[in-house]
């Protein structure tokens, strides 16, 4: 098949005139729609869905609002403008000239980097394939499919990286990553919680707010590299990830104000009468947040990582917001406070801040996170109701890192078998939870209607009102 | 640019983030390319003597958050430390409310929706005189005198486009052209309320519709059906159409302290209007012919549209108007035996001329008709733009800033 490159893969990367990488996406692209086609949002191929395209990089260019059909969606390629005289701020070679192509010693390492990066992509597109039978609304709707379609951009992305400098074994990978399925018992995604289901829209928001919050973080770091295309590609990355996050956060936050709309209305607050009424009591809030939480912040893998500290050292990986820290960059002697389990106690230790790299980057992440949790909670305080959602203890639910062995409470007490056994049913969704969320997603589709769980949103996509079409079902 | 140009009068339009809505992921702090864009660990905040409210911020941002504006007093803006405090964005300062007399609400969205296309209420030129607003309210309207109702449009034209005028005798009831005044229908409405406020704008200088008189002229079309094409009988159009002379009517306001024209001499004036958009041109037409002999300098540049010539109000009168007075292009779009012209049209048409006037900062730009002219003509000025070498992205935020784009469309 012959593609018109311009046309069809809006990029910046001088796809007309480079005949080696046409013929690697060429080879691809049919792979992809075929996956976007079996896993990608079910019933959705017909519809004209009033979606944000970059056609460039430019502020004017990147938010191009019009209706599309979703395997019509013009997949870009993007890398942000390099810097003038770009150099390694971080690591080894700082200092140094940043590469413009992989260096060969850190060339299996920076492979690694890009696919696990690049396979969390599709694994989300795949954990919310269901989703849009049961939206809430029309916004929410277009919403879903905006992070569907940009999440397949980011595959994109990464692909163009692993077919542009890596060649056969990047094709492979890159082959591979449309292979591999979240939840596929004989072939999964490569880290957990891309396993994980997206059953119900809580869960989604929960989902686009911390676990696409993840992607921040590692985009971030990955947007310091010293392997220039890499982190010019995420950087781009980043002002997309932006609009995930806000269908997360915007997300929790309309359910949590429709819920203490009716806890206002009816003068109801025990979690069965609200439930009679339709809406999600905030202590199943809480417990979809530990949930998410949780599982989240093991993404960021073991506290103590040579791997990581590696990758900095190579230049590979920075820190997040690199250049505005203030020391040498280099991190030979510097030591970091991390958390251990000693004596049955949870205490802080110092350890060497290079191999605690990966720590430092889950810690940003808890600051970020954690100030969100506070914008939901300024919700709750304005309907005057005394409640508050917050974080559990870095310790709580993990399965990755020094705490993978403790039973650890939300309030960051070492617990016995049998207190956690007693006190999980409060600290994590329950099966009967899920199925009481799972009941309320009825499909909303006719414009400006919400399902009774959830608010409108304060302001519409693109200053269209919240009533605007913003999905033609066809 | 720099900030302070983009002020005038006593007020500024301040950019400003909402909290509420605001997720603090950064794209607009990453975008401003002039490092207007702050952050604490509680809000983001725009920089009042720093941005240039040049607009590249506004797309790329997720949430809807970053497109706040509210007038200030020049002098005190917010500053960064209050808005780093807030939790919620302040409510905006209407510029044409006295104190103790609130706009009523209906007025209020009415000219919210009007002003839509430029971000809501913007401040008037410079050069405006200082308008009077909000002298009558519901509870105290103005009592006018129906002195005169006459037919625009031809008879056989389908559309009943009609002047009419109102004379206030010895109260007070200054107006200047551009602003509207609201009519208040006698009766009821069908559950028994009293009927709502219908806002039209003055079609006659701010020296009465006769020099010396206290009269206002309105250009008011009798509306049989809605926008689709539905039949549906205005209340308010039909209620005023079928005044005759010597009846009295409710009156409120005047409303409006930003679509003003400019006064200082040597100021041009683009006008884009449809039917009886044609009103605040009128007006300011009127205005301008009335000091002709003052040699005061500057353009007139007419773009009118109507379905056909028999339908365009003040057609006669205008085509007396010299040439070298004002410069008239008319638009039809339904005129038997020519093809449909609208005035997005003549607008690309006059591309050389309308590009340098878009350049002179002394030319205001006004449009009043249908919101769907809006879009077209705003797409003629991108257009334009494209062929002159200029960047109608760059050059909208200018006209804004300066007060010399105003539009009410409906």
């Amino acid at each position: 098949m012959s593609i018109d490159y311009n046309q069809t893969i809006p990029n910046n990367v001088d796809l007309a005139t480079d005949r080696s990488l046409q013929r690697a996406l060429e080879q691809w692209q049919p792979g992809f729609i075929d996956w976007w086609r079996e896993l990608g949002p079910v019933g959705s191929q017909g519809h004209e869905v009033y979606l944000r395209t970059a056609v460039s990089v430019d502020p004017g260019g990147w938010a191009h609002f019009d209706y599309v059909k979703m395997p019509e969606y013009r997949w870009g390629i993007f890398l942000n403008p390099p810097a003038a005289d770009p150099k390694i701020h971080f690591g080894e070679h700082k200092g140094q000239p940043v590469w413009n192509e992989v260096p060969g010693e850190h060339r299996a390492n920076l492979r690694r980097i890009i696919v696990a990066q690049g396979d969390t992509e599709p694994a989300s597109v795949e954990q919310q394939r269901h989703l849009g039978l049961t939206a809430p609304s029309q916004y929410d709707l277009r919403n879903l499919y905006q992070v569907n379609v940009e999440e397949g951009r980011h595959l994109w992305a990464m692909v163009y990286l692993l077919h542009r400098h890596f060649g056969r074994d990047g094709r492979e990978e890159a082959d591979a990553m449309l292979h591999r399925h979240a939840g596929d018992p004989n072939n999964p995604r490569i880290l957990g919680a891309f396993n994980e289901k997206t059953p119900d829209w809580l869960s989604l928001y929960m989902f686009t707010y911390f676990t696409d919050r993840d992607g921040k973080f590692q985009l971030s770091a990955l947007a310091e590299s010293g392997f220039d295309p890499l982190a010019r590609t995420t950087k781009f990355m980043l002002t997309e990830e932006a609009h995930h996050m806000f269908v997360g956060e915007s997300g929790v936050s309309r359910t949590i104000q429709r819920t203490c709309e009716v806890m206002k209305a009816s003068g109801v607050d025990a979690a069965d009468k609200l439930r009679a009424l339709g809406v999600i009591d905030l202590e199943t809030i809480q417990r979809y947040l530990n949930f998410h939480y949780s599982v989240t912040i093991d993404l960021f893998g073991a506290d103590q990582s040579s791997n990581a500290a590696t990758f900095y050292s190579a230049g590979l990986k920075g820190r997040y917001g690199e250049t505005k820290l203030d020391d040498d960059h280099v991190l030979k002697d510097a030591t970091y406070p991390i958390l251990e389990v000693a004596n049955g106690r949870i205490a802080e230790k110092q350890v060497s801040a290079l191999s605690s790299i990966n720590e430092r980057l889950r810690d940003d992440y808890i600051r970020d996170s954690v100030a969100g949790v506070e914008r939901w909670n300024r919700v709750i305080e304005k309907s005057g109701i005394p409640f508050r959602l917050q974080v559990p203890h870095k310790a709580f639910n993990r399965k990755i890192g020094s705490f993978a062995a403790a039973r650890v409470s939300p309030d960051g007490r070492i617990v016995s078998e049998a207190e956690w056994n007693a006190g999980v049913g409060n600290w994590l969704p329950s099966d009967e939870d899920r199925a009481f969320v799972a009941s309320l997603m009825g499909r909303v589709v006719e414009p400006g209607k919400f399902a009774n769980w959830i608010a409108p949103p304060a302001v519409g996509i693109n200053r269209q009102p919240a009533s605007f079409e913003y999905v033609r079902f066809g | 640019m720099t900030a302070a140009s983009a002020v005038t009068g006593e007020y500024a339009r301040q950019h400003l983030i909402d909290p509420e809505v605001c997720i603090r992921c950064n794209t607009c702090e990453a975008t401003c390319p002039i490092n207007a864009i702050t952050h604490d660990s509680r809000n983001y905040i725009v920089r009042f003597d720093v941005c240039n409210s040049c607009g590249l911020c506004i797309a790329p941002c997720p949430t809807g958050a970053i497109d706040n504006w509210r007038n200030v007093p020049k002098a005190t803006p917010y500053t960064p430390d209050e808005q780093l405090a807030w939790d919620a964005l302040p409510a905006n300062i209407e510029l044409d409310v006295v104190p103790g007399e609130g706009v009523p609400s209906e007025v209020r969205a009415l000219t919210e929706a009007a002003t839509a296309g430029q971000g809501g209420p913007a401040s008037p030129p410079w050069s405006a005189s200082h308008p009077c607003v909000n002298l009558y309210s519901i509870a105290k309207p103005a009592i006018a005198t129906v002195t005169g109702n006459y037919r625009l449009t031809g008879e056989s034209a389908s559309a009943d486009i009609r002047h009419i005028v109102l004379d206030f005798g010895t109260l007070a009831f200054p107006v200047l052209e551009g602003q509207t005044l609201g009519i208040i229908p006698a009766g009821q409405q069908d559950d028994g309320r009293p009927h709502g406020v219908r806002l039209y704008s003055v079609a006659s200088p701010r020296d009465g519709e006769r020099p010396g008189h206290n009269n206002v002229a309105l250009t008011i079309k009798r509306v049989m059906e809605d926008h689709a094409g539905q039949p549906v009988r205005g209340v308010g159009s039909n209620y005023m159409c079928d005044r005759a002379v010597g009846d009295k009517v409710s009156v409120v306001g005047p409303y409006g302290a930003s679509y003003l024209m400019p006064n200082h001499a040597g100021a041009s004036i683009m006008m884009i209007c449809t039917g009886t958009g044609s009103a605040p041109m009128r007006a300011m037409t009127e205005r301008r012919r009335r000091r002709m002999a003052l040699n005061e300098g500057g353009k007139l540049m007419l773009f009118f549209g109507a379905r056909r010539q028999d339908e365009l109000p003040y057609f006669g009168p205008l085509m007396k108007l010299p040439k070298d007075f004002i410069d008239i292009n008319l638009a039809f779009s339904r005129e038997t035996g020519q093809a449909k012209t609208y005035v997005q049209d003549l607008i690309r048409a006059r591309g050389d001329d309308v590009a340098r006037l878009l350049q002179d900062d002394d030319c205001y730009i006004y449009l009043c008709g249908l919101k769907d002219m809006e879009a077209g003509v705003l797409e003629a000025f991108r257009d334009v733009c494209a062929g002159h070498g200029l960047d109608w992205d760059a050059v909208k935020p200018e006209l804004l800033a300066r007060s010399r784009l105003h539009i009410e469309t409906y």
